[in-house]
């Protein structure tokens, strides 16, 4: 049987690169969460400590820390994720033209990721009477003074929001649309013959069946560019931690551990913790999501 | 009845229609405004910028923040073009390689039967919650580790594995019919031609759509510049950019910080533009019912 080690050449290359940058880091994490470095000593081991001082004597970490970045994830996350199916599959209803152009406006603010993102943000939002955001309010007469939307800490989470949402309509957007296009226009007529006769019995029962590749990728793509974006409060603050935590996320939480105070197996031991996060909320989706398909 | 009601794609406008337009068109407006909002601040003269009440659209549009940006990469000694010339090398490397190795490694677990497929597709998967900035730390040690660190394979090394961009090329791959497969295997196709003959003209839309991916994730990356190379003549326009744009508090610097904004974020735009017709109009044709 020559033909059963075939696919070795094709999956090597990739999984070479896997194994390096992706298996042996998350690998590392986990190890060095059990150790007390601060990356120049060896590494020395110091069992469970690490994780009960996580669960029971930060209290940033329990009190701010993970509330923020719970809040954040199911609000940008799940928020994003049905709003990005909800225009998907509006979108999906209107001829060539206007859906691709309406399409590119509502994908385009994905592609602005970055800082120089959060400058063009924190000029916006910026705290006097000379920001956009306030100026524009106190001409409307919404406000009197000025709101301090980035440093005092009051709004910088619902401006993260806002912030997060905007740019959710990622790839799993352009997912989700094209594998709305590409149902079997059949179906939908074989639905109607059926006694389909509104269009949310059309959604549940042609549409997301139809698409099951697309939905559970654009969910996956949710969650992930919601914990890679977590960076932005301390962008946006241009402080590590935020003015009162307010925006503080898990994200800058390792950070903050890791390259400010040099705590490495500490900031290890928050890494397992966000990976564990992550991974819970795809179980919940996956769950959610085969459960709509039934 | 219900064949009145409005249908997916459809070919003509119908005022069935006006119902979604009615909310998509100003979401969409409203969406824009801060892209709007960069184009006009990259283009504001001083005064403009310094006007208050503030103006959100610019009225004498100028060069002159692009021409303070371009001064001052002359400052620094390295040319502005240096940076662009390395973001460019790397994002096309980045691009080429990681759609030939997740493209690959999606057909082999697509269409090809071993054993331990299950595994390593439970593995990817698992993968594709992976967020690099969580392990930020590990990564560093393992790229010192390799001795790449401070040469364009830092770059372009890690970024290389995208569990993202397998998983899509291989859920597309997935509806490639197998009878397709067999045929072409009867007349005497061996894995490689199947490969790059058969799957990988019908999943084109997967592969166009998994290179955008990727390059917004490469030309906007500042991780590998900040940590991984120490060279400033290795470094990236994103990472320049960057610099730029969060040392400038003053009320000047906004509008440097503007139309770096826009420089970085433009080759994206079109890039997309170009690369998303293509994606639908292979779609529309690619015949995967």
């Amino acid at each position: 049987m020559k033909e059963s080690k075939r696919h070795l050449y094709f999956l090597t290359p990739y999984a070479l690169l896997f194994t390096l940058f992706i298996v042996v880091p998350v690998l590392m994490a986990i190890a060095l969460s059990f150790t007390n470095f601060n990356s120049i000593q060896t590494p020395n081991f110091v069992g469970f400590l690490n994780y009960i001082n996580l669960l029971t004597q930060d209290e940033i970490f329990m009190q701010i820390v993970l509330p923020n970045t719970i809040v954040y994830a199911v609000i940008v996350g799940i928020g994003g994720y049905i709003l990005s199916f909800l225009l998907a599959w509006s979108l999906a209803h209107l001829t060539t033209l206007p859906r691709t152009l309406l399409a590119l406006v509502i994908y385009s603010p994905s592609m602005t990721a970055g800082v120089a993102m959060a400058t063009v943000w924190r000029i916006l939002f910026s705290g006097d009477q000379a920001g956009y955001i306030n100026s524009f309010l106190m001409r409307l007469g919404a406000i009197t003074e000025p709101v301090n939307f980035l440093s005092s800490g009051d709004y910088l989470m619902p401006v993260m929001i806002v912030v997060g949402l905007w740019s959710s309509m990622g790839v799993g957007f352009l997912a989700m649309l094209a594998g709305m296009l590409n149902i079997d226009e059949t179906l939908y007529e074989a639905g109607a013959i059926d006694g389909i006769n509104n269009k949310f019995q059309e959604m549940f029962y042609i549409t997301i069946p139809s698409m099951k590749p697309q939905m559970l990728f654009g969910a996956v793509m949710a969650v992930v560019s919601t914990f890679q974006a977590g960076a932005i409060g301390v962008q946006l603050s241009e402080a590590n931690p935020t003015p009162r935590y307010a925006g503080q996320l898990m994200v800058n939480h390792i950070e903050d551990y890791g390259f400010i105070r040099y705590e490495m197996g500490y900031a290890a031991t928050v890494s397992v913790a966000l990976l564990l996060i992550i991974y819970g909320f795809s179980v919940i989706a996956k769950k959610i999501f085969i459960e709509k398909e039934a | 009845m219900a064949l009145k009601m409005n249908k997916v794609n459809p070919s003509h406008f119908d005022k069935s229609q006006v119902k979604f337009y009615v909310f998509l068109v100003p979401l969409a407006i409203f969406m824009s405004l801060p892209i709007v909002f960069i184009f006009n601040h990259a283009f504001k003269p001083m005064d403009e910028l310094f006007a208050f009440p503030p103006r959100f659209f610019v009225v004498r549009p100028t060069l002159d923040n692009f021409y303070n940006l371009f001064s001052q990469s002359n400052l620094s000694g390295i040319p502005i073009s240096r940076y662009f010339f390395n973001s460019l090398v790397i994002t096309f490397l980045v691009v080429l390689l990681s759609v030939i190795i997740s493209s690959m490694a999606g057909f082999a677990l697509s269409k090809m039967k071993f054993r331990s497929k299950g595994k390593l597709l439970e593995i990817n998967n698992l993968a594709l919650m992976f967020v690099p900035v969580a392990v930020m730390i590990p990564r560093y040690l393992v790229i010192n580790f390799t001795g790449i660190t401070d040469t364009y394979l830092a770059h372009v090394l890690p970024a290389l594995a995208l569990p993202v961009g397998l998983f899509l090329i291989k859920q597309f791959m997935d509806q490639v019919p197998d009878e397709l497969i067999e045929a072409a295997t009867i007349d005497g196709a061996n894995e490689l031609q199947i490969y790059r003959k058969i799957v990988v003209p019908i999943v084109k839309p997967a592969l166009v759509t998994a290179a955008i991916l990727i390059f917004q994730q490469v030309w906007n990356d500042i991780e590998a510049s900040s940590i991984l190379v120490t060279s400033e003549s290795l470094r990236t326009l994103a990472f320049y950019m960057n610099t730029l744009a969060s040392n400038t508090n003053v009320v000047a610097g906004q509008g440097v910080a503007a139309s770096a904004s826009l420089i970085m974020f433009l080759p994206n735009l079109m890039l997309f533009i170009l690369l998303y017709s293509k994606v639908m109009n292979t779609m529309a044709h690619s015949g995967l019912k």
